[in-house]
């Protein structure tokens, strides 16, 4: 088991063909995902060379549409390699198509366009991660995005995270333990699925044995994940917060990375996860620590 | 990006919300010029900063006279607002004010759409009223699909309680402002005041604009004439130049890393070490990105190095997408660029795709000033010393 993604997950490249699209296909082809084909609807008919995870050669057929790429191969999962202009419809096709799930790696996507993606997928099969995030990866069974698939393997470890530098480190620092599956949310200010999101998932995961929250500064995401954590969530959670040293009115790097007056402090989300009893690290080694003690006694 | 009010003002008018006359200046004659070409008689001159509270500050006043207005420039031009200095001012057409109220459109990040917010009682700061009368302030939900329309507009000047004869005037400024927001990607637009005056107009005495960077960049390349590049530190000038996403601080460790995340903790984790090496704190926040070459990490060494503020610098790098080897490269690369200029200690920790020829290039090249540190807490630790001990 893992959350939204698995070894049965039947992956489409939406931008297949353009630089981004066409490196990370063959990475997670190495990681052994389920390419499958991509969409290009100026290159329709065409083919894509890659390699398989074994080094063998492999034809990845290139689609006019995504609801062709569906028909045609059973794709349950679309990644989105897709210039930011484009972004907003190439997720709405991929929404009209029903996609079940779609991973947005695409970084600075207006906001605007988000929110209507957001707003548009209401009521529909659709789930989105991201947009501006490194995808979600169940080690040793897929992935989808750009995550490394060779920093650790299969565990007990759930890690949900805004970052996706973050998300690797954290995952480096417990490679010994392993991960059910790491999904990196994205940093912009309106997001697909939310921390509350992938809790509820990994709750529910039974492979699943402990969690690792990762937030940062900016919004409210991480208060209100601790006031799902307190009446919904069962296993244990480990938190951590980037961002205690940011300023005021200073945007960083993460378009929703911003600490306006005294809200989406790094302080305020620590004090919000401790008081429903989360443990919270000062720094990533902490946090790791902290994680290495709860699956040590379990 | 925040804009200034004139900025807010200029942009309110080229959507048909309506404004009165206003001529930005940066000396005391241009004020004097600019209240003559407003006809001459009262004007309003108001600071132009980015904050709030410029009135209680000094930063807005009354003349009656071109002459008076050169002099109340004079007094507000060079004025500090809260830690920022007046470069200009605006001079404004007087106007006879009846009623004063509030509205604004914004990003609602934690319901994933747009907040109208709207009262009858405008010229406050708005964060009191909320606080102390939330019944005084209506809140309506916009969807991003439907945005204000004109059921919308109706429904948020019934949910404030205007007067009927006010809510089809008040209602149209709404659904201009609304133009606004969506036409220029804008995350904010408030208006603080809207007044009636007393001919019966409606109009947006002060306007506060914040754009969508993302989309500045994708589909508004005018957006870039907006930016103030006469405040913008001389660094993060000449950083943004170079396509990199650096934030000058206040402090002497120089850190260097990729992504957002990482970075911001690099920082934390630096100021964590500093406190136990005399205080020292991070000087900057710098993301060279997913996926950096080696030219990425020169530019970023480049603008680091040259901060006089930074005596060590700490490099932190979890390679993903970004290889180490270039990592490295860049660094070795930087480094004999700079010849004799550079000076500083650099702590550099390389971890993930590539490692170990990373490791190999920055051994080879063995270069004086670089220390390879094995973990990040140790990198922190090494660079807030050296930092300490220059």
């Amino acid at each position: 088991m893992s959350i939204y993604l698995n070894s049965d997950s039947k992956i489409i490249v939406q931008g297949i063909t353009g630089g981004m699209g066409a490196k990370h296909t063959a990475l997670m082809l190495d990681s052994g995902a389920q390419i499958v084909g991509g969409v290009n609807a100026r290159k329709a008919g065409t083919t894509v060379e890659h390699k398989d995870h074994d080094g063998n050669p492999v034809t990845l057929p290139v689609f006019g549409t995504v609801k062709e790429a569906m028909a045609e191969t059973g794709a349950n999962v679309s990644v989105l390699f897709v210039p930011p202009a484009f972004t907003k419809d190439a997720a709405i096709e991929a929404v009209d198509a029903e996609m079940p799930l779609i991973v947005v790696i695409t970084e600075g996507v207006p906001v605007q366009d988000t929110a209507e993606v957001w707003a548009y997928l209401q009521g529909k099969k659709t789930r989105m991660i991201g947009p501006n995030c490194p995808g979600i990866i169940t080690p040793g069974e897929s992935l989808a995005g750009i995550t490394p698939h060779t920093i650790t393997g299969k565990g007990p470890v759930g890690l949900v995270s805004k970052s996706g530098t973050l998300t690797y480190q954290m995952m480096y620092e417990l490679k010994d333990f392993g991960f059910s599956t790491a999904i990196g949310i994205g940093g912009d200010p309106i997001v697909g699925t939310t921390h509350i999101d992938a809790l509820e998932a990994f709750e529910n995961d039974p492979e699943t044995k402990a969690i690792v929250m990762i937030g940062e500064i900016g919004g409210d995401a991480e208060e209100r994940a601790a006031a799902y954590i307190k009446d919904h969530v069962t296993k244990p959670v480990v938190g951590y917060v980037a961002g205690f040293t940011a300023p005021e009115g200073k945007t960083m790097g993460h378009a929703g990375a911003i600490v306006s007056g005294s809200a989406g402090t790094a302080q305020a989300k620590k004090e919000a996860l401790e008081a429903v009893g989360v443990k919270v690290g000062k720094t990533p080694s902490e946090t790791a620590e902290l994680m290495r003690e709860i699956l040590q006694n379990a | 990006m925040d804009l200034f009010e004139y900025q807010a003002r200029d942009i309110f008018e080229k959507h048909g919300v309506p404004v009165l006359g206003g001529v930005v200046a940066t000396t005391p004659e241009e004020a004097r010029a600019g209240a003559e070409k407003l006809g001459g008689g009262t004007v309003v001159v108001k600071a132009q900063v980015k904050t709030g509270g410029r009135g209680k500050a000094g930063g807005v006043k009354l003349a009656h006279s071109p002459e008076e207005a050169a002099q109340k420039a004079e007094e507000i031009l060079g004025m500090d607002i809260k830690g920022h200095t007046v470069h200009r001012v605006m001079v404004a057409a007087g106007a006879k004010i009846a009623e004063e109220f509030y509205f604004s459109v914004l990003l609602d990040r934690s319901n994933r759409n747009y907040l109208a917010m709207c009262s009858v009682e405008g010229g406050m700061e708005i964060e009191q009223l909320a606080v102390e009368r939330p019944e005084a302030l209506a809140k309506v939900a916009v969807d991003p699909i439907v945005g204000i329309d004109e059921a919308k507009a109706a429904e948020i000047v019934d949910a404030a309680g205007f007067a009927d004869e006010l809510k089809a005037p008040v209602a149209d400024a709404i659904r201009k402002l609304w133009t606004v927001f969506t036409a220029e990607d804008a995350t904010l637009v408030e208006v603080n005041p809207l007044v009636r005056t007393e001919d019966g107009e409606i109009i947006a005495l002060d306007g506060k604009v914040t754009l969508d960077e993302n989309a500045s960049e994708v589909r508004h390349p005018d957006h870039a004439e907006l930016e103030d590049k006469a405040s913008a530190d001389p660094l993060e000038a000449k950083a943004k130049a170079n396509g990199l996403n650096y934030v000058k601080l206040d402090g002497e460790v120089g850190i260097i890393g990729n992504g957002a995340g990482l970075v911001m903790s690099t920082l934390d984790v630096v100021a964590y070490a500093g406190e136990e090496h005399g205080g020292v704190k991070p000087a900057n926040f710098l993301d060279i990105g997913g996926g950096a070459n080696a030219q990425v990490m020169a530019n970023g060494l480049d603008v680091i190095l040259h901060d006089p503020q930074v005596k060590s610098v700490f490099v932190n790098v979890f390679g993903g997408i970004t290889a180490c080897d270039e990592v490295a490269k860049g660094i070795v690369g930087a480094l004999e660029i700079l010849g004799d200029e550079a000076t500083k200690p650099l702590v550099v920790r390389l971890d993930g795709n590539n490692v170990a020829l990373g490791r190999q290039i920055l051994a080879d090249a063995a270069h004086p000033l670089v220390t390879l540190a094995e973990t990040m807490d140790g990198g922190a630790d090494a660079a807030a010393a050296k930092a300490a001990a220059a």
